[in-house]
């Protein structure tokens, strides 16, 4: 009766503790006295009570659906609405809204920051790079350009030294030399443009003279040219034509010549009749010949004239031109002319002698004509009869005839002294007058030739005068090139020992300069090498710790990969092992757990305290297994209850009474089932009972090991009762030792080598 | 198990009881019958001897574990002896 009671308190305390049932026997009794009536209105207050809360559960729950906030709020305040909330609506929405804010505000101001850092990181480049092209159009305005720009330059290239540095951008270095060495190279170029530009200014005068010179020369040239060409022309054209006139001169006199030859013959009339008449043919021929020989000549002539008129006009035109090169030319060419009108002349003049001589013979031909032909008449007079050929009379005349003809003969002869004496007397006086005469022409001719001879020693005077003013202005000329070669040559050295003095003074000064910037450049050139070579070598050395951080890195890397896998390979066969403990049944110990050992021994051959700990798992738990813990737990109690009955069975007390009282104590003797043990345990805690109940309730704890401690302390039969089952215990509290140790060992590793993701 | 040993031994016991009872019971009233003339006294006795024995038996085995043997007895006793003979002498110098 109290045991059942006892048994409905203990059911019902433990049904408190679960906290879901409430106390219905007490409300069952409670209901079953109250009285009916007030049941009622107990009812409508129940109700009404229930009709609230549910409707404020409603809205509450309603009002979650529709509110997550509202929702979160009453999970936040309230302990177990979140279930009932769950259990009514679902799982609540994921609260996206904040969480996506915070990481967009965070991203944006991340990427800001690392926009900034780039852009920062970039504008030194930026700033570096703009340099590089900005000092090149520095220096042509090194003046205008202030100051801050080449600091602002260095303090850009020193940030992106920094920053190269830092970034490790080791080509870039010598950057920063060549855009240093760039811009002296542009100024220098600057310079030297400048330089370039003033002298190309002092130079043009002269080569604008030069290039007038050279233009009045060619102009010159080609005037003269001009001028030589035409000279020669019409020296040809004159020269030909003259040549043309004397041939035809000279064919005239020929013709002349012949004519008064043959006219002479014909006079010289010693010749038969009918060789007259081809002599008197030929003499007309001759004649013709003569005219048209005259007339050509003329014509020449006057072609020769007229072509030596026109070469007066050039060579004048020439003259008038002063072009000095040409003198010799016109010289040359007013001689040619001159020869040319003196052949002319001479020719012409012999055309005149010969005409003259011809007008002699043809006047002495007609007189003798008229001679003959009064002869004739005479003899025709005096001898009418007979006509014709004298030749050919020889034989026919008779004495009369040749006597007429011979008187005739003596009157003639008598006549022809008279005429003679006559003739004499006029000859003589004829001879004076044709002396007076020819005199007068001679004097005529002579002043003719006296002035065409002065004209031509004149015009030969002027020539040769002309010839020697020109030679003798060739030869000043020649002196005065030579006194100006001298003078330039002066002048020339002049310049040169000034141009010396000035070449030394410069190219001192310029070696000095040249110094001064070779040695500012050496000294550049070799900070900016060291500094290249500190960088180089600190670039080198940092790439060459880094490399060998990153070896040793990989190298750790690669171990502690290793080790993770042995870790990790530690581990699973721990799990293996683990595993294999939870493979026993309710009252079967586990399978032996030797493969599982023998895997962990293999796995960490190396590690020794795996293989201590392996080895010191117990051999039966390898062999045979161990029990679990639950049925270990459940054999506690078999063992308990044993224990119990046989408590006060020892070395002493074995009889059967004993054994019997010992049921019956244990029977009578009522306690806790479990104790809590004390901390210390003083000698009348080493009852029996009292052992057994802290075992339970160690044993209800979890606590094996307490149990079985508080087991081992058990004496006599209790003791043997409970033997195998704390060697059991024991196993496995030991082999759970090992394994604890080993799994933690393996997390341990594992934790120590597993790395963050 | 240990644990089952009690119980192994109890089975024995209660069987071994069972028998020696039931066989003195027989035995009893066999001799009871056979020569005793169907008198209770030799079922008594027979039941008596039976469940004495078996008592006996089971008290035995029951106390079996803390019985010491001969050998083991005596070797255990003479170092006893010894050992009380030692303590008792340094006692008596002291």
């Amino acid at each position: 009766m109290l045991r059942v009671c006892w048994k409905g308190a203990h059911a019902a305390a433990r049904q408190c503790v679960c906290g879901k049932v409430k106390a219905h026997p007490l409300q069952h009794c409670r209901r079953y006295t109250t009285a009916g009536g007030s049941g009622s209105t107990a009812g409508k207050i129940v109700v009404a009570s229930l009709l609230t809360v549910g409707g404020g559960l409603g809205g509450t729950i309603l009002y979650a659906k529709w509110d997550p906030k509202f929702r979160s709020n009453i999970e936040k305040s309230v302990p177990y609405s979140d279930q009932l909330f769950e259990m009514a609506l679902g799982p609540p929405p994921p609260p996206l809204v904040p969480l996506q804010k915070k990481p967009g505000k965070i991203e944006p101001l991340q990427i800001s920051s690392l926009s900034e850092a780039s852009k920062e990181s970039k504008q030194p480049k930026a700033k570096a790079k703009k340099s590089d092209p900005a000092p090149a159009e520095a220096p042509p305005a090194v003046e205008e350009a202030p100051a801050p720009t080449p600091q602002t330059l260095e303090e850009a290239s020193a940030e992106a030294a920094h920053i190269i540095l830092a970034i490790s951008e080791v080509p870039s270095v010598p950057a920063p030399g060549t855009s240093d060495e760039s811009p002296p190279g542009h100024m220098a170029a600057g310079e030297e443009s400048k330089d370039h530009h003033e002298p190309a200014l002092k130079e043009r005068p002269a080569e604008e003279v030069s290039a007038r010179l050279a233009k009045q020369d060619k102009a010159e040239q080609d005037a003269l040219s001009a001028l030589t060409a035409g000279l020669e022309e019409s020296l040809g054209s004159s020269a030909k034509t003259t040549l043309q006139a004397i041939g035809a001169q000279e064919a005239a006199l020929t013709a002349i010549a012949r004519h008064t030859n043959k006219l002479k013959e014909a006079m010289d009339s010693e010749t038969p009749p009918d060789e007259k008449s081809t002599q008197w043919k030929a003499l007309n021929e001759a004649l013709s010949d003569r005219a048209r020989a005259m007339e050509e000549a003329e014509e020449a002539l006057l072609k020769a004239k007229g072509e030596l008129e026109k070469l007066r006009g050039v060579i004048s035109s020439a003259k008038q031109s002063k072009i000095d090169a040409a003198r010799p030319q016109i010289l040359a060419a007013e001689e040619n002319l001159h020869s040319m009108i003196v052949d002319l002349d001479k020719v012409v003049t012999k055309v005149q002698t010969a005409q003259t001589e011809a007008k002699i013979v043809s006047q002495y031909s007609e007189l003798v004509n008229e001679a003959k032909a009064q002869f004739q008449q005479e003899l025709a007079n005096i001898t009418p009869e007979i006509q014709a050929n004298w030749k050919g009379l020889s034989g026919k005349l008779s004495a009369d005839d040749l006597n007429s003809l011979i008187a005739h003969a003596h009157r003639r002869i008598d006549q022809l002294n008279r005429e003679l004496a006559e003739q004499r007397v006029r000859e003589q006086i004829h001879i004076e007058a044709a002396l007076d005469q020819l005199k007068l022409e001679d004097q005529k001719a002579l002043e003719r030739a006296v002035v065409s001879a002065l004209e031509h020693r004149r015009e030969d005077m002027r020539l040769e005068q002309e010839k020697k003013v020109q030679e003798v202005r060739e030869v000043m000329e020649a002196e005065m090139r030579t006194q100006l070669r001298r003078q330039a040559a002066a002048h020339t050295d002049h310049l040169r020992d000034v141009l010396k003095v000035q070449e030394q003074e410069l190219r001192e000064e310029a070696q000095e300069i040249l110094n001064s910037k070779m040695m500012e450049q050496e000294t550049h050139y070799r900070r900016i090498t060291q500094e290249q070579l500190d960088t180089f070598t600190l670039d080198m050395s940092a790439a060459y710790a880094r490399l060998k951080g990153i070896e040793e890195a990989i190298d750790s890397h690669v171990i502690a990969e290793e080790e993770a896998r042995k870790a990790h390979q530690l581990w699973l066969s721990v799990e293996a092992l683990n595993y294999t403990l939870k493979s026993a049944g309710a009252d079967s110990p586990t399978e032996p757990l030797e493969g599982a050992v023998r895997a962990i021994k293999e796995n960490c051959a190396e590690n020794e305290f795996a293989q201590a700990l392996a080895t010191a798992l117990p051999e039966e738990s390898l062999s045979r297994g161990i029990y679990s813990e639950a049925s270990l737990r459940a054999r506690f109690y078999d063992i308990r209850r044993l224990a119990r009955r046989v408590a006060l069975i020892d070395e002493t007390r074995n009889s059967l009474y004993q054994y019997f009282l010992s049921f019956l104590q244990s029977v009578l003797l009522f306690e806790r089932e479990q104790v809590a043990p004390p901390a210390k345990l003083a000698p009348e805690d080493l009852d029996t009972f009292r052992l057994l109940a802290y075992a339970t309730y160690s044993i209800e704890r979890g606590d094996l090991e307490l149990a079985a401690k508080f087991v081992n302390q058990l004496r006599g039969e209790s003791q043997r009762v409970a033997q195998d089952w704390l060697k059991e215990a024991r196993l496995t509290l030991e082999t759970k030792q090992v394994i604890g140790l080993l799994s933690a060992y393996a997390n341990a590793v594992g934790l120590g080598t597993t790395q963050a993701p | 198990m240990s644990e089952k040993e009690l119980g192994q031994k109890w089975d024995r016991c209660l069987a071994d009881s069972a028998i020696k009872l039931g066989t003195g019971l027989g035995l009893g009233i066999v001799f009871s019958v056979v020569f005793f003339k169907r008198r209770t006294w030799p079922i008594a006795f027979g039941t008596g001897l039976g469940l004495g024995m078996a008592y006996s038996n089971c008290q035995n085995d029951l106390r079996s574990h803390y019985v010491l043997h001969s050998k083991v007895a005596k070797v255990c006793v003479l170092i006893i002896d010894i050992i009380y003979y030692h303590v008792l002498s340094w006692s008596d110098v002291t």
